[in-house]
């Protein structure tokens, strides 16, 4: 089945502390996340900018922040909203959870809310010039998916 | 990056409707009566499923009669599969770029310890 979440996780050997202030801090954001700065107001509502040397902006905004533990964010994975709030119509919720491991870190993140993105007309349109030509190929590439993200 | 369809994941969210889309996909097409006769819900249930999944394009109609023949649409799905794909390792390089910094020499690094 098609999920509308994606979930990653990863084992870092380094302390939490670490960790926490690699996806927390604007120095970081804008390496690891963009690659040409980052701004971050870091508290529930607070604003964040990321920053691309190729691909402009994207605003998102801080939804959770608990030290250490949880951060999470809501942000336009895809395109700049152009000036609009982040949303639940136009934006996907980012979710981090930190757990100590000894002196390493397993940090995994969520990504989820794809279900409630709009769309344009153009896109709906190319959508509707589909076939029904190598379903098998597509299932098992959604299969392949699947197993991957099942991680 | 362009999100998917619209309403494709909510299409797909439900287990009925994916076996729907399955049995159209195993038989080459179907009508809400034939699906019903191979599914556990009713006829009305299905003609539901069907009309959900028609909006989100991945089924086509064809009327004939009484009744209305669907075929399944293939490339929304695999569109959302491979946009899916595509974010999913964007996660997978941004999270070997976090632990690449984190574990990286602290005495170079102005990253608190």
């Amino acid at each position: 089945m098609v999920t509308e979440r994606i979930e990653r996780e990863t084992f870092i050997k380094a302390p939490i502390e670490r960790v926490w202030a690699l996806i927390t801090e604007a120095q970081h954001l804008g390496r690891w996340f963009g690659d040409a700065g980052a701004e971050i107001d870091l508290r529930p509502g607070g604003a964040m900018v990321v920053r691309w040397a190729e691909h402009g902006a994207s605003r998102g905004r801080v939804v959770a922040v608990e030290p250490h533990t949880r951060f999470s964010y809501r942000w336009a994975p895809f395109e700049d909203p152009g000036g609009e709030e982040p949303d639940e119509g136009n934006s996907t919720l980012v979710e981090f959870t930190l757990q100590p491991e000894g002196d390493a870190t397993r940090l995994r993140v969520v990504e989820s809310g794809f279900a409630s993105l709009a769309t344009s007309e153009e896109q709906r349109a190319r959508n509707h010039e589909g076939n029904t030509k190598g379903w098998e190929h597509e299932t098992d590439e959604l299969r392949a998916y699947a197993e991957k993200v099942a991680i | 990056m362009r999100a998917p369809a619209e309403g494709v994941f909510a299409a797909l969210a439900d287990p009925t409707r994916w076996r729907v889309l399955n049995l159209l996909a195993e038989r080459g097409e179907g009508t809400a009566t034939s699906l019903a006769g191979e599914l556990p819900v009713s006829r009305v249930a299905v003609v539901k499923h069907l009309a959900v999944l028609d909006r989100a394009g991945l089924v086509e109609g064809r009327r004939e009669g009484r009744e209305v023949r669907y075929t399944v649409r293939t490339e929304p799905l695999g569109e959302t599969a491979r946009w899916m794909a595509r974010l999913a390792a964007q996660w997978d390089a941004r999270l070997a770029a976090i632990k690449r910094l984190a574990e990286e020499d602290p005495n170079t690094q102005e990253i608190p310890r």
